[in-house]
């Protein structure tokens, strides 16, 4: 459920601007005082824990595309091209 | 001769008749052989465009041009490399022409757009009033069955087409740094760009995709209650 601080903390991020900050706090280039509220907003705002948890995952996912293979396209694409290739050869296997 | 002199004259040895091998079936025209060499070889070989060329899409076209060549070569190859390093040559030298012609068109640098002002998340999303900014529905966990390999299979699909629609700076910056994993300073280097112009464009990107995610995964769960 969404978790809302019982006193308006003016001082305190908010969610809309917390989601602004989540790259620069996972590259570690907020400034010290940043940090200190975005940790702060961090630990009291479900919503915004969930939120950092998605964009871990989506790095993972991003992460595993380096591993894909050839796309399916690809490799049919290059299946002809050898086939083509295989017909110019001089005596090729029957 | 010590032990592990041995062994690498053993490896060599051994690369050198599987070369031998390879060729021979590739000469002989034995597809299968072919498609084993384009799979072991491709991710070596993206990484290797992507130095060059940057874009995902413009390296695997420079990987089929590639393959092209390789197979319009191989009844010249004289053995003097191996079949991989002859490859990676032929790879290299046109990906380094697609470079050049790529690059008529504006740099990186030029691209960013810094003014855009475009929000990670939807400002549907958030309260207006006291508690203005405060999420109105807040994310939910992705419970997720990527473990499942069919599902994988189209998640992938999927956040791969959620990369190739990002505008063409941002959609390089999330490809080297996360997918390909290259530094931060190393993406800055190569593209000309300041630290801060590639964090903005790595967090548009990255924001683009977590929402991507979250639409898909969301209507997975519609999909699933409803069967249910
Ligand atoms: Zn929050």
């Amino acid at each position: 459920m969404m978790m809302i601080p019982i006193t308006k903390p003016s001082e305190a991020l908010t969610c809309r601007e917390f989601v602004e900050l989540v790259t620069d706090y996972l590259e570690g280039a907020l400034t010290p005082l940043l940090q200190d509220q975005f940790e702060f907003h961090l630990s009291i705002c479900e919503g915004c824990q969930i939120y950092v948890e998605q964009m871990r995952q989506t790095l993972k996912f991003l992460g595993q595309l380096n591993e894909a293979a050839i796309p399916t396209e690809g490799k049919e694409k290059l299946l002809a091209t050898f086939r083509a290739w295989k017909q110019t050869l001089p005596n090729k296997a029957p | 001769m010590n032990e592990q002199t041995i062994h690498s004259i053993y490896d060599r040895e051994l690369i050198c008749s599987e070369d031998t091998r390879l060729l021979q079936a590739l000469r002989s025209g034995d597809e299968r052989a072919f498609l084993i060499l384009v799979e072991r070889l491709h991710g070596k070989m993206m990484r290797i465009a992507l130095h060059y060329v940057l874009d995902r899409q413009i390296a695997e076209e420079v990987i089929q041009d590639t393959w092209m060549g390789v197979l319009h070569g191989l009844t010249n190859f004289e053995e003097r490399s191996s079949l991989q390093t002859w490859i990676f040559q032929i790879l290299t030298n046109r990906a380094k022409t697609r470079m050049r012609r790529e690059q008529r068109t504006p740099s990186l640098s030029d691209i960013v757009e810094p003014q855009e002002d475009e929000p990670a998340v939807s400002l549907e999303r958030f309260r207006t009033g006291y508690y203005a900014g405060w999420w109105i529905l807040h994310p939910d966990h992705w419970n997720n069955g990527v473990e499942d390999q069919v599902l994988w299979q189209e998640t992938y699909v999927y956040i791969q087409r959620a990369v190739q629609q990002l505008p063409a700076s941002q959609r390089i910056v999330i490809t080297l740094r996360d997918i390909e994993g290259w530094t931060a300073s190393e993406v800055c280097n190569r593209l000309a760009l300041s630290e801060e112009n590639q964090r903005v464009l790595l967090h548009r990107a990255r924001s683009k995709v977590r929402r991507a995610l979250e639409q898909y995964f969301g209507i997975q769960q519609q999909a699933k209650q409803a069967v249910s």
